[in-house]
């Protein structure tokens, strides 16, 4: 049995003819340690997907596990780093990451609690903004308390919803090698939902698109066998990685055309006008 | 650097008309800090005199039973009559505390003499001069527990009807920001009690006060003696609660409805227990909504306390308002004019000093570095 397993998993929102079905009969497996990507695009539900597997909302149809256990809500033992960080604006780095450590580990004494979270503050280059506030940081900044916060909980997995989705195109390049790093630290099973097929393909194992909502579910899967470390401005040149990309957008883009022409074809016939005679 | 920091705290403290004097003092582009003085206080200075001048004329123009309204100057003069009188009060308590002692002191002296004295004489006149002495000695101890008695002073009533004010605010606090927290997190108890706030919200002070007076009598029968509240402090107070916890209680039931529902997902994370989630997320979360809240609560019991002090007769400034109107006299009126400038600028510093008090608590308003 996979370590992370949905079932036939649906999920939508709203009642009567405003209903949407978000997401339709989602499949997967994901074993230990291994590095996965979902990448779609935006409003395909890929949020949605991050917060039934996080168990913020319990799916309509189907079942998740996570280790072998029914997910019945949200736990420690999957740190989740949101899109838009959640950090809480009034405490300071330490004290973020703070809370999240008393949370798990309330046993914990006071100076092995202290000396854990500026170990995790250390791992994601923070050490001099420890006592500052979120307001005062850059986004990427933010983004790495968050990251921090996630770690520091110690869970079993990550769940990672476009976390670099806000950022700037270059400190979304530092952020994607620290996220390697990271990771080859101590390969903790990932789950990366993203929009950037390159980002996808440069971090994970394996990419899995989500197709086009509503009704969207996973598509077929691409495993990505390239060396670790990897490096992005090399990557660029490397041909498997040319062909891997290039496979994968048209994937995403031949499900977008299908769409646009399943729509195009819902439409009802427009009648047929004829100028009149003079 | 410093002078960002003293503009920064002119800032927080909601002082920012000194932001110029600061500039100017650093020599910082003149001009623009002349016509921001000039917009700052010269303008204020002239619509006070305006109004001043307007309050003149209108004053010599209406005549009462007591004769023309004071004027602006009348009212100053009784104004420093009432701080006079209050100083003048102070001196004779310190002078009546003095004599007490010197008085005290020589019974016990005479005491001290009347024994000395018996020690020889024969047996029945020895007795009787002992006696004499104790009875001096008495007297010494009692002269030292009088207590100075007049009738409270200006400042007095002010002290009071801050106390009273605070203590009514304090109950007011404590019932509406719990209420509050759990309107804002339970919809089913907003939905329950929501009516009611609804009813009682709009009550005027003055028909709350008979009800308080009579259930503060039916419930508070310690003798007054022993008692370490009076009645009618009691009875203000909390009329004054009743008023002001209004604005606290739906600031913070929104703020604490209005909470980022991110932040709740992350507590929901970290299954934080509910009580740890009200204390590290949700109150954190609702404090600037809680302290504009409390700020408006304070002005309201500010206000309304005059009004309950009035009518309960409790020590105070609406008292004070109240005796002055029964003593009809043209230097009366004046003194309570004196009055109305008093509970305006102290309402005024409150409302400053709460300011501060959100501001410093509103997360929001950090400024980026």
């Amino acid at each position: 049995m996979a370590f992370l397993e949905l079932k036939g998993v649906s999920k939508g929102f709203g009642e009567g003819p405003a209903r949407t079905e978000v997401l339709t009969d989602v499949n997967l497996e994901v074993e230990e340690g291994e590095f996965i990507a979902i990448v779609g695009f935006s409003g395909s539900g890929k949020s949605t997907l991050v917060n039934l597997i996080a168990g913020l909302t319990m799916p309509d149809k189907g079942a998740i596990s996570v280790g072998g256990a029914p997910v019945r809500g949200a736990g420690p033992d999957r740190g989740v780093v949101f899109q838009n960080y959640s950090l809480l604006p009034w405490l300071s780095v330490f004290e973020n990451i703070g809370v999240a450590v008393d949370a798990v580990f309330p046993d914990w004494p006071k100076d092995k609690r202290n000396a854990h979270i500026e170990r995790y503050i250390d791992m994601v280059n923070l050490t001099p903004a420890t006592w500052k506030r979120p307001k005062e940081l850059s986004g990427g900044m933010r983004q790495r308390v968050s990251v921090a916060r996630a770690l520091a909980m110690d869970p079993r997995m990550l769940l990672l919803d476009e976390p670099l989705s806000a950022l700037d195109a270059l400190t979304r390049g530092t952020l994607q090698k620290e996220f390697e790093r990271i990771w080859a630290k101590d390969r903790k099973t990932v789950l990366l939902i993203t929009n950037d097929v390159d980002e996808s393909i440069l971090l994970a194992d394996r990419v899995v698109p989500l197709t086009v909502g509503p009704n969207a579910t996973l598509g077929k899967s691409f495993d990505v066998k390239l060396q670790r470390p990897r490096d992005k401005t090399e990557l660029n040149h490397d041909a498997e990685f040319k062909h891997l990309r290039n496979e994968i957008m048209n994937y995403l883009l031949g499900l977008k055309s299908e769409r646009n022409e399943q729509q195009l074809a819902a439409l009802p016939e427009p009648p047929k006008l004829k100028p009149r005679a003079a | 650097m410093t002078k960002q920091r003293i503009i920064r705290i002119l800032d927080v403290a909601g002082l920012k008309v000194f932001e110029p004097l600061v500039r100017l003092a650093t020599g910082e582009d003149p001009k623009e800090q002349l016509r921001l003085l000039g917009m700052y206080f010269l303008l204020p200075a002239l619509a006070f005199i305006a109004f001043l001048a307007a309050w003149h004329i209108c004053a010599i123009n209406i005549v009462t039973k007591y004769g023309t309204l004071p004027t602006p100057a009348a009212v100053w003069v009784q104004g420093s009559n009432l701080l006079e009188s209050h100083r003048q009060t102070r001196a004779n308590e310190a002078q009546f505390y003095e004599d007490q002692q010197t008085k005290s002191a020589e019974h016990a002296e005479n005491a001290v003499k009347l024994r000395t004295l018996a020690e020889t004489m024969e047996s029945p006149k020895k007795e009787k001069a002992i006696e004499a002495a104790e009875k001096l000695d008495e007297k010494a101890t009692e002269a030292l527990t009088k207590k100075f008695s007049a009738s409270p002073t200006y400042i007095d009533q002010i002290i009071t009807s801050l106390y009273t004010v605070f203590a009514g605010f304090v109950i007011a606090s404590l019932i509406a920001i719990p209420t509050g927290i759990l309107c804002g997190m339970s919809r089913a108890f907003s939905m329950a009690v929501n009516p009611l706030i609804q009813i009682f919200k709009p009550v005027s002070p003055l028909a709350w006060l008979p009800i308080v007076m009579i259930v503060v009598g039916a419930l508070y029968t310690t003798p007054p003696a022993e008692a370490w509240f009076e009645k009618s402090f009691i009875s203000s107070a909390f009329t004054v609660a009743l008023c002001s916890l209004w604005p606290t209680l739906v600031n913070t039931a929104l703020g604490v409805a209005s909470i980022e529902k991110d932040h709740l997902n992350v507590a929901r994370v970290l299954n934080l227990s509910s009580s740890t989630r009200v204390r590290m997320i949700v109150i954190p979360s609702a404090l600037p909504f809680i302290f504009a809240g409390l700020r408006i609560s304070l002005g309201v019991g500010w206000m309304v306390l005059i009004a309950a002090e009035m009518l309960a007769q409790n020590p105070g400034l609406g008292k004070f308002v109240w005796d002055m109107f029964q003593n009809g006299s043209s230097e009366t009126l004046a003194q309570i004019m004196v009055a109305v400038f008093t509970i305006g600028i102290i309402g005024f510093l409150l409302d400053r000093v709460m300011i501060v008090l959100q501001r410093s608590v509103s997360y929001d308003t950090t400024v980026a570095t």
